[in-house]
């Protein structure tokens, strides 16, 4: 009796303290850093109570619901330009970044094997090469046994921020052949699968089967994916370290809210392609919300890096998270 | 007293599901009447699925997917039909005893697997089969198809053995003493007493697999083209719709309320004609 009686207590001044000094905040969108931002939530949560709720619906949605003021944050993988920011009255940030890699499903070629020049890749997504002994992929590849067979490309059937990223890098290495869109119509005959985890398992299915999937799923489903040619020439494996490498030559400004597209940098092993992913944050919001929602991402930025990578995300560089915090300052939020 | 509240309240039952149907098809065509004036009839032959700049406007067709659900839907009662019908058969008049029991229970927990289950097996198991025999991705309509058969063959089977199981036994009996075969019996006094059972169980089947959207989402493709042929990979108007529902906005939304009112009259028109036609003259036994 006594035990329950002091239980109860416990549990009485537990919830007027969350009552009191917890905060909620509502974030809905991007699809893609939704595993990663809701281990964060719980590590938040598990340390200051305080909830945030994030619902993944995709890009798409989280422009929409930040732009009709249904939630403190919106999460797109895809840069607004200043234009729509201005339209929509949005502020802009970047929180993790990603690469996508090509993977493939080829009898005696394993992982990491495979080298594919930018020019390989476009061809293999407008059609122009549909063998994988083609004389282009070949070339580059002259140990490997490559199969007379015909190539299956495995694109995304639903409009994504993955497709826009790895459309953004084909658009550098062919820009007479591509245009950086979210759900282009591809030349060659594809395969459509829904979101990364359709896209690779129906590669981690598939004979003969390319795609392009975001670097956590090969990790998770331990596919093979191929080291891509970036703009010095040199073929990259798809590793943290070289992701970083890339982000080194990011061109973020707060000027611009940060708007910027970072693949196919320079750099000797910079991988090719990697996006950032980006929150959304009305203007007009309260000042009081805006510290809420930066806190959390604060916090994030401080000790969220190991979970990050171990998730196959790759975390931003300290003096990209600074510059963030600047920003944030200059919006008038107070950290702590 | 009791029997007046209990025909109100059945009454009522049934005027529901009237409700329903006709409030399922005014809110669909409400949120598609941007695109129906938009496009007009043209929707139903254009084959376009382009979203413009921005996320806003485009010009959208529902070509492709209807003749996906259509093939893929076509396909699956080819191959389901007859298999279901000799299960019923075997079920009801050729089967020993001690094998109906088993052979009922399993069809009935084959009907109680969840569609993605199907398409998950479809993927893993028999996509890279027929990738094997027909070459190309094994992926597209043929799988889908089959896929589909399997999904519905259960439905089918166990409708119209019950439906074959009313047959009453004295009418059979009555035409084995005439001297009629098994298979005289079969065609000339079950299945004409079962008719409107088994013309039930197709549609119910039908409706299922024309309106099946996860297992097909794994199989088809979701290509937006035409399938040059059978294994090659297409859409249907359900995967249209799962794969878009939750990025798209103003037009391609409407247009893809059109897509899903084009479904519900296409199996509504189905069902419709199949019911005039196979049940001409066949009285409602009350």
């Amino acid at each position: 009796m006594k035990k329950r009686s002091t239980l109860f207590i416990i549990l009485f001044f537990g919830l007027s303290f969350v009552d009191l000094f917890a905060f909620e905040v509502k974030g809905r969108g991007a699809t893609f850093p939704a595993p990663l931002y809701q281990a964060w939530i719980r590590d938040y949560y598990n340390l200051t109570e305080n909830q945030i709720n994030f619902t993944p619906t995709g890009s798409g949605d989280g422009i929409k619901s930040a732009r009709r003021r249904m939630v403190d944050f919106g999460a797109s993988d895809t840069p607004l330009d200043k234009k729509l920011r201005d339209k929509y009255g949005l502020d802009m940030f970047p929180s993790v970044t990603g690469a996508i890699v090509l993977a493939y499903n080829l009898p005696n070629v394993r992982d990491n094997e495979l080298k594919l020049t930018g020019k390989a890749i476009a061809g293999i997504f407008d059609g122009t090469i549909a063998y994988w002994d083609d004389a282009t992929i070949k070339s580059n590849n002259p140990d490997l046994k490559l199969p007379h067979e015909k190539i299956i490309p495995i694109v995304r059937a639903d409009k994504s921020g993955t497709t826009y990223n790895f459309t953004y890098y084909l658009a550098q290495v062919a820009p007479d052949r591509y245009k950086t869109s979210k759900q282009p119509e591809w030349k060659a005959s594809t395969i459509g699968g829904k979101g990364n985890s359709g896209v690779s398992a129906t590669i981690s299915q598939l004979k003969y089967s390319i795609g392009y999937t975001e670097y956590s799923y090969k990790i998770e489903l331990g596919l093979s994916a191929a080291r891509i040619e970036n703009k010095e020439g040199s073929f990259v494996s798809p590793t943290i370290e070289n992701f970083q490498e890339a982000m080194k030559y990011a061109s973020w400004s707060i000027e611009n809210d940060f708007y910027a597209m970072i693949a196919y940098s320079n750099g000797k092993n910079a991988y090719p392609i990697v996006a950032a992913t980006f929150i959304l944050m009305p203007r007009d919001m309260l000042i009081e919300d805006k510290t809420n929602v930066a806190r959390f991402f604060d916090y994030a930025f401080r000790t969220g890096d190991e979970e990050a990578i171990r998730q196959g995300y790759v975390p931003l560089p300290l003096e990209t998270k600074n510059m963030i915090r600047n920003y944030w300052k200059l919006k008038g939020v107070k950290l702590w | 007293m009791v029997a007046r509240y209990f025909s109100k309240v059945s009454f009522m039952a049934a005027m529901t599901s009237l409700v329903l149907l006709v409030g399922i098809f005014l809110v669909l065509t409400i949120y598609a009447l941007d695109s129906i004036s938009t496009f007009g009839l043209g929707f139903l032959t254009s084959t376009d699925w382009k979203v413009g700049a921005d996320d806003e406007g485009g010009v959208f067709g529902g070509l492709v997917p209807i003749v996906g659900t259509l093939l893929t839907t076509l396909i699956a009662m080819i191959i389901a039909t007859p298999i279901a019908m000799g299960i019923a058969v075997f079920l009801t008049e050729v089967a020993p005893p001690y094998m109906v029991k088993p052979v009922s229970i399993a069809v009935e927990l084959l009907a109680a697997i969840p569609s993605i289950i199907y398409g998950m097996w479809g993927l893993f198991y028999l996509a890279p089969i027929l990738q094997a025999i027909f070459g190309g991705s094994g992926i597209g309509v043929l799988t889908a198809g089959i896929v589909l058969s399997i999904m519905i063959i259960p439905f089918m089977a166990a409708i119209t053995r019950d439906s074959m199981n009313t047959t009453p036994n004295i009418l059979k009996e009555s035409a084995y003493a005439m001297g009629a075969t098994k298979f005289e019996v079969i065609r000339d006094v079950v299945v004409p007493y079962a008719k409107i059972g088994i013309i039930g169980s197709i549609i119910l089947a039908f409706g299922r697999a024309i309106g099946e959207t996860m297992a097909v989402a794994f199989l088809i493709g979701s290509v937006f083209s035409f399938p040059k042929g059978l294994t090659e990979p297409t859409t249907s108007i359900p995967v249209v719709l799962a794969n878009n529902f939750a990025e798209a906005t103003d037009l391609e939304l409407s247009s893809m309320f059109y897509l899903a009112l084009l479904l519900f009259m296409i199996s509504f028109v189905v069902i419709f004609v199949a019911k005039w036609y196979f049940l001409r003259g066949v009285h409602h036994a009350k």
